[in-house]
């Protein structure tokens, strides 16, 4: 009985080692696996393109040249090592020093603004054109009317002298 | 004594400013030539004077008088005599002596002109040249005076000012700051005068504007004498800003071109509504209509050229802090504030004087397109001018600092300049007064199928990108339409006349310059629209670090590490250069050198990309980083650029047409004399000598 303790005991030593070795293989290749993905230098363009220097004035964190950017690209690779996702790494700058790492500014509050005071001057632009178009079409209508009343081939005639002397002077 | 000297003459420059001003009031209240005449002399004096101011600075810099604040700022003992001469306008009280100079020279050159049949005219072109002139000349002899010296106090303390305080003695410093080094580039030697001679000319046709608004001569005269200052201004602009992106591609070293960075947009600005002018003005000297809409525009664009001047130097946009210390940010606002209210004020004073002659008379035609083009330049000029306030808006109002970058920019105007190509094709086939879509249908349809068969092409060899899709087919359209419209009038004129085809495009051209010279500006927005197209949506880029003998690919090219170096230069800088070699599918095509500048007056480093340039595409190097040890390896990022050259291409295409557009016409100018009548109606000033 002793003896078979003891073998039992051997073998399960035996399992243990094999399963430490095994154990211990499976990281150095889980290592080797986060090796290769060691996030690249694209890779943290990727995310620093869409941030600007916290510092700088207008200069996006991906081509920023001085040595504090080139230390926050090398945070974002740390971030990225450390398995945060894009946004959060973008969130996290946003919390470090403000919306202005962000390229545009967040819709909210008083940014709004941004986003619709142009649409609506340019509404506003469309509906002064619309109105003197609209003045347009009355008169034209009635020149059509007009001509209308003639025969289309007279019509065509004008239209066609009238290109070529546009042609010819207009411009000039 | 040179700088009391220099210091001198400004003040003096000034004192003369406002007598011209003075002077031509009083002449035109009292109806008195001889003040108008003692004015005009005036303005022509400030001219000599400045450019004594500019000499003194120019002697100054290049004899390294540092103990002049702005030598010492902006140069040093290391820095080439014509870097130095060009620091005249490398800082900000330099800049503005500068601007004041060409505002005297154009102001000059424009009283110089015949008066006999706008005499009325002359009295106000006067008072606002001198205005804006006197206001420029406060803000140096004030704010920024260029002359400034170091003095040591008797205490011991230092001091900066223009006249000794007592019992000082001047500090002479060993060295200056150096220019910043990345002014040190041909670019940006040219770019701000180029800047400047198109800001400053635009002043005229302003001062033409309001001298008609004032006198209310409604007529068009003022628009057909301004019209070749406004080429001429909008040529100088536009190169102005092409040569600011070349800079900016070329030194920056960000692989870009523009970046919608508030100076940029202070400069684009202008330009943006300076355009839609140039295309407004002719709807009035055709049709007689938009009086009051081509008033406004070159209201807008004077307060933009003033603002423009101001941004581009002072930087003071970027926070409500650095504007609120800058002494003459509030001033300039002040001054843009007020001349923008009087004009207006003028404005709506002839509102009823500015009626439209005629009515528009068809949907189609020119002039309603027109006005569809004017939308679009408006709509990106107010979107460029809200982004470019709205970061200070929010840090007034929220405290919180944001940024207005260009996903914003492009993504609000893309489709507007979508649609300003798209008018450039069409437009130029409308006729002025009426036309239909049979008429317009029947000229469009050959240049229509031909972007279609490119369309077609262009997706059929993998280009899937539905924005360059769209963006190559309004250029190409544009392309087409004026290509078009060119062998028209060359057939037109074979067939007639016989000529050969050459010989007919040439006398085509010279016969109707104005228009066959606006089409060769289309094509060079083509060309542009192209090259911007091909960055914007097939830019690639990648960085690696890599040993020497290893490489890294992009876009089919290789490029492959050599070597790298560091030395001395012997005018201050410290280079780190490196060696690459590129090839293509195996193919070798030479070696490139990016490499990294450090300035030591300045402190500076400057990154210079090495660049392969073909009319297909560019491949972008930049050197970022590296190890003392260069067997270690050094990083770099690579940017392919496809189409990238045209946008160059297409800059110097523009300054052809718009030589073509604007060479004097000497016979057509006396044709021109609607003015006679006009002013037998106002009457004023008809005493000429």
């Amino acid at each position: 009985m002793n003896y078979k303790n003891i073998v039992f005991l051997r073998i399960k030593i035996l399992i243990g080692f094999f399963a430490l070795i095994f154990l211990l293989l499976l990281i150095s290749f889980n290592n080797v696996i986060a090796q290769n993905d060691y996030p690249t230098d694209d890779q943290v363009n990727a995310i620093a393109k869409e941030l600007y220097c916290p510092v700088c004035e207008n200069t996006p964190l991906d081509v920023c040249p001085t040595q504090a950017c080139a230390q926050w690209r090398a945070l974002i690779k740390d971030k990225l090592i450390a398995g945060w996702s894009k946004e959060e790494i973008k969130q996290y700058f946003v919390d470090q020093y403000g919306d202005r790492v962000l390229a545009q500014p967040p819709a909210r509050g008083l940014n709004w603004l941004v986003y619709i005071l142009p649409p609506v001057v340019f509404v506003g632009g469309i509906v002064v054109v619309y109105l003197n178009l609209k003045k347009i079409k009355k008169s034209s209508e009635k020149v059509v009317q007009v001509s209308n009343n003639n025969n289309d081939k007279y019509l065509k005639e004008m239209e066609e002298a009238l290109n070529v002397l546009n042609n010819e002077e207009d411009l000039s | 004594m040179l700088p009391n000297l220099g210091y001198g003459t400004l003040v003096i420059t000034l004192i003369v400013s406002i007598y011209a001003i003075v002077s031509a009031v009083i002449g035109e209240r009292k109806n008195l030539y001889k003040y108008v005449e003692s004015a005009r002399l005036a303005l022509l004096l400030t001219f000599p004077l400045l450019t004594l101011a500019v000499i003194s600075i120019v002697i100054l810099l290049v004899n390294q008088n540092y103990e002049v604040q702005y030598v010492y700022n902006v140069t040093s003992s290391t820095m080439p005599t014509y870097l130095k001469v060009t620091a005249l306008w490398g800082g900000q009280a330099g800049s503005l002596v500068f601007w004041a100079w060409l505002m005297a020279a154009f102001g000059s050159a424009v009283t110089l002109r015949k008066w006999d049949r706008d005499h009325d005219l002359l009295p106000w072109v006067i008072i606002v040249s001198s205005v804006t002139l006197a206001f420029f000349l406060i803000m140096i002899v004030v704010f920024e005076n260029p002359f400034i010296r170091f003095w040591t106090l008797p205490s011991g303390g230092e001091l900066v000012a223009m006249f000794a305080p007592a019992g000082s003695q001047l500090i002479h410093p060993f060295d200056g700051r150096g220019l910043n080094p990345l002014l040190r580039h041909p670019g940006m030697i040219i770019h701000p005068p180029m800047l400047y001679l198109g800001f400053v000319s635009f002043v005229i046709p302003y001062a033409f504007g309001m001298a008609a608004l004032i006198t209310g001569r409604t007529d068009d005269r003022w628009i057909r004498l301004t019209r070749r200052w406004t080429l001429v201004a909008w040529m100088f602009l536009s190169i102005g800003l092409i040569l600011g992106s070349r800079w900016s591609y070329d030194v920056l070293g960000w692989g870009g071109y523009w970046a919608w960075d508030p100076v940029e947009n202070a400069a684009f600005m202008p330009w943006l509504s300076g355009t839609a002018f140039l295309h407004s003005v002719m709807i009035q000297e055709k049709r007689g209509l938009f009086k009051r809409w081509n008033m406004i525009l070159v209201i807008i664009t004077y307060s933009l050229v003033i603002f423009g001047t101001f941004l581009t130097r002072s930087g003071v946009l970027s926070s409500v802090h650095a504007f609120a210390q800058s002494a003459i940010g509030p001033m300039f606002f002040i001054f843009i504030g007020l001349s923008f209210i009087i004009s207006l004020a003028f404005l709506i004073k002839r509102w009823d004087d500015l009626r439209s002659e005629g009515v528009m008379t068809s949907l189609l035609s020119r002039e309603s397109l027109f006005l569809i083009n004017n939308l679009l330049f408006i709509g990106i000029l107010v979107v460029v001018f809200w982004g470019t306030v709205y970061p200070l808006i929010s840090e007034l109002f929220t405290g919180q600092k944001v940024t207005v970058g260009p996903p914003f920019y492009n993504s609000t105007t893309g489709p507007l300049f979508v649609g300003l190509l798209l008018l450039m094709g069409i437009a130029p086939l409308s006729a002025w007064g009426h036309s239909t879509w049979k008429t317009l249908g029947k000229a469009l349809w050959i240049p229509a199928i031909g972007s279609l068969i490119l369309i077609v092409v262009l997706f059929v060899s993998g280009v899937r990108s539905i924005g360059a899709l769209i963006g190559f087919t309004v250029a190409s359209l544009a392309a087409f339409v004026t290509i078009y419209e060119f062998w028209r009038g060359m057939k037109a004129r074979h067939k007639r006349n016989g000529e050969n085809y050459l010989v007919a495009l040439w006398k085509l051209t010279a016969r109707n310059r104005r228009r066959y010279g606006g089409y060769i500006i289309h094509l060079s927005v083509v060309f542009m629209a192209i090259g911007i197209i091909g960055i914007e949506f097939f830019q690639t880029e990648t960085q690696g670090r890599i040993a020497p003998g290893e490489s890294l690919s992009l876009a089919g090219y290789t490029v492959t590490y050599k070597n790298l170096a560091e030395f001395d230069v012997a005018d201050g800088r410290n280079v780190a250069r490196a060696v690459l070699s590129v090839s293509k599918n195996g193919k070798d095509l030479g070696e490139l050198y990016p490499r990294r500048d450090f300035y030591y007056d300045s402190q500076q480093p400057m990154t210079i990309p090495g660049v392969r340039s073909t009319v297909e595409d560019d491949l972008y190097v930049i050197l970022v980083n590296w190890e003392q040890i260069s067997s270690l390896g050094a990083t770099f990022k690579v940017f392919h650029n496809p189409l990238i050259n045209w946008l160059w291409y297409g800059g110097i295409l523009l300054v052809i047409g718009s030589f073509i557009a604007a060479w004097p016409d000497p016979e057509k100018e006396i044709e021109l004399a609607p003015s006679r009548i006009m002013r037998k109606e106002t009457g004023n000033l008809v005493s000429k000598p």
